[in-house]
């Protein structure tokens, strides 16, 4: 069952087709998943007040319902160090389509990895797990499951990519934490199983898996017509 | 729904007949099946007459027993009505061979023979298929009986979407030596489909395989489907066809793109327990090898060659398909060694592959075969053998057959086909062990076998 919360703000994004990417936060961290510390502004003072809050660095994205896949248009800038550079690019982001505000996060470090679901026509709703990060289509090292998964579907999907040993530390880097992770896909499937209805995808891109859990960073939901 | 009459059954109405054109499907299907098969059947056509000697009965309720399979072979716009007449007159199942439905945007014709038919409950196959071949049973496939070719009657059951493709393969089966249970051709598979199919052969006492060529399923049932074989006491193989069509939809979002149609169809099968065939000879060796073994392996192979180069392909395409060819232990290869002839014993590489050269005769590769088939570090052993060799006999087959039983251990063969060869093949196939006639072939056998368990 899926939480009142969470049904207003899929009602609300209907008439875009799409969840925004606030809502689409807010829909993961009321679900039990670890998001980084974020808000949204539309003024340079918000803004500031808001990201000293969170502490910098910080990252600032772009929230409009026209922008789809916002590193196409400059919508994502990582790394702000202080109130001048915040308050240059809310300058520069607010002149962009449908501009609603800038949402301003907490920065996350980790191996990217992008989880995904996707509504089969055949096979109803499945889960994809792969490296992520902009390349994601390029090297397409992805496994698929039909969703509902079991804990060992979980161990299987990261058994089948061809990245595994990057995630079990590599050359010296920290494994990541495994449990975390399969946790995050249980879980992920879960909620996929609960919005079948509603959702067409969905992309966590990326979730920072670091030694000590996984953190949905960015996400898009994307509504049946 | 009880299939069986479709299947097994013992009167058959054949409607559609022509009474003056003899090439007709609904004629070839009659000939083929009056006085050749254990069925009694009956020629309809609504203007009554004589076929041949033959009398035609104007309607399906006219003929004076009841009839089991009813095969439709009229024009598309008359099914419907004669498909209520055969439920009217307690018809126990239908083959509808016409075409013209959905394929040719008569979905509203399609569209009422099955409702009629759930509300009756009366299991049709079709339309637009050739219907079902069953060894000694029956057949309404419309092909003239001397230009079909059959496979020997067996343990595989196969069910394709495609007639063609369906045909193909009982040549292709009958060329390789696999056994044919039944072939299903379900076309349009308006109302039978895959998973009703999946229940029936997994009771089905003579069908040990079964196997399916899917273009796709319809909205939903290949969930359906692949929960349903997860299930199956039998091995389930699907070649699929239609991996591209989708590829360059555009989708707004990275899921989507990757998980396209038939990634998501591969990864949910694979899932369930399915194994599935790339192609042709995928399908062919699977089908062959899991009517023959049923348990599967480790993937531990043990190769015995004739041939160095033999070998050294065997072992490429094992890495190839993910199975091991582990070195054998020193004991093992000592006890190997002191069991061939002096001819080779100095010869012979001992490794994995054992490689006992042209020189050996038929008590080598027994004798090696049968160490391997003792050895816990093997659970499969691929024989590549070269009839052609001046120390090979005929009876190679049957003395490595009777090792194969003794030890309760899968073994696979290669040898080149041709006709001269045949005797030799048969002496295994004949006893149950498969024969590949390619290097490649005989390293996917082993593959099937060695196919991941589900979780």
């Amino acid at each position: 069952m899926l939480k009142k919360e969470i049904k207003e703000i899929i009602d609300k994004s209907k008439k875009w087709g799409w969840v925004l990417e606030p809502d689409a936060q807010k829909i993961f961290s009321l679900y039990g998943f670890k998001t980084p510390k974020y808000g949204v502004a539309t003024e340079a003072a918000q803004a500031v007040s808001l990201a000293r809050q969170i502490g910098y660095p910080v990252v600032a994205k772009i929230v409009s319902p026209a922008i789809i896949h916002k590193s196409d248009v400059k919508g994502v800038v990582v790394g702000i160090k202080d109130d001048e550079m915040l308050v240059r690019t809310l300058e520069r982001l607010s002149k962009l389509d449908g501009f609603v505000g800038m949402l301003i996060a907490e920065m996350a470090k980790g191996l990217e990895l992008i989880i995904g679901a996707k509504n089969d026509i055949q096979f109803g709703p499945m889960i994809l797990l792969g490296m992520g990060g902009v390349g994601v289509e390029i090297y397409k090292d992805v496994s698929l499951r039909m969703a509902p998964l079991k804990v060992c579907d979980a161990d299987h999907m990261i058994n089948g990519l061809v990245a595994r040993k990057l995630l079990a530390g590599y050359r010296g880097s920290e494994p990541i934490n495994m449990e975390a992770l399969k946790k995050t896909l249980t879980n992920f499937s879960k909620l996929m199983m609960d919005m079948q209805d509603i959702v067409e995808s969905i992309d966590l891109n990326p979730v920072m898996c670091t030694a000590k859990s996984c953190i949905v960073v960015d996400s898009r939901i994307m509504l049946k017509k | 729904m009880d299939l069986k009459p479709l299947f097994e059954p013992r009167t058959m109405a054949v409607i559609g007949i022509s009474a003056t054109n003899d090439r007709h499907p609904a004629n070839v299907i009659f000939a083929k099946n009056h006085l050749r098969y254990p069925v009694e059947v009956y020629a309809v056509n609504p203007k009554g007459g004589k076929l041949h000697s033959e009398t035609i009965y104007p309607n399906v309720t006219d003929i004076p027993r009841k009839i089991d399979l009813a095969v439709i072979a009229t024009r598309a716009e008359l099914v419907p009505d004669v498909m209520a007449d055969c439920i009217k007159a307690g018809v126990k199942s239908a083959a509808v061979i016409s075409g013209g439905f959905t394929e040719g945007g008569r979905k509203d014709l399609q569209d009422r023979m099955v409702s009629m038919a759930r509300e009756a409950k009366f299991p049709f196959i079709g339309p637009n298929c050739l219907g079902v071949y069953v060894p000694f049973k029956v057949d309404t496939f419309f092909l003239p009986i001397e230009r079909m070719i059959k496979p020997e009657a067996g343990g595989v059951t196969f069910v394709s979407q495609s007639g063609g493709i369906l045909v193909d393969h009982m040549i292709k089966f009958a060329q390789q030596g696999v056994g044919l249970a039944k072939a299903i051709s379900i076309g349009n598979k308006a109302f039978i489909k895959e998973k009703e199919l999946l229940a029936y052969l997994a009771k089905d006492p003579t069908t040990k395989v079964i196997a399916y060529y899917i273009e796709g399923f319809g909205e939903g049932e290949g969930r359906d489907f692949v929960l349903a074989a997860d299930c199956s006491p039998k091995p389930v193989i699907i070649m699929k066809s239609g991996k591209t069509a989708a590829g360059n939809r555009a989708v707004s979002s990275h899921t989507a793109s990757l998980a396209g149609d038939y990634a998501s169809f591969s990864a949910a099968i694979a899932q369930h327990n399915i194994l599935e065939a790339a192609n042709e000879l995928e399908l062919v060796s699977f089908c062959e090898v899991l009517s023959s073994y049923t348990k599967p392996i480790e993937g531990n192979i043990g190769i015995i060659t004739g041939s160095g180069g033999h070998g050294a392909m065997a072992v490429d395409a094992c890495s190839l398909a993910g199975i091991k060819v582990p070195e054998l232990s020193e004991p093992t290869k000592a006890e190997i060694k002191k069991n061939l002839t002096d001819n080779i014993q100095a010869i012979a590489a001992l490794g994995n592959p054992v490689d006992l050269t042209g020189s050996a005769i038929d008590e080598d590769f027994v004798a090696c075969a049968k160490l391997m088939g003792a050895s816990a570090e093997i659970d499969c052993v691929i024989v590549l053998l070269l009839p052609y060799l001046p120390g090979m006999t005929l009876d190679i087959g049957v003395k490595l057959s009777s090792v194969s039983k003794q030890f309760n251990k899968p073994f696979i063969v290669y040898v080149p086909q041709v006709e001269k060869y045949t005797m030799l093949i048969e002496g295994f196939e004949l006893n149950g062990i498969p024969v590949s006639p390619s290097i490649e072939g005989a390293v996917l056998m082993a593959k099937a076998l060695a196919r991941r368990q589900p979780c």
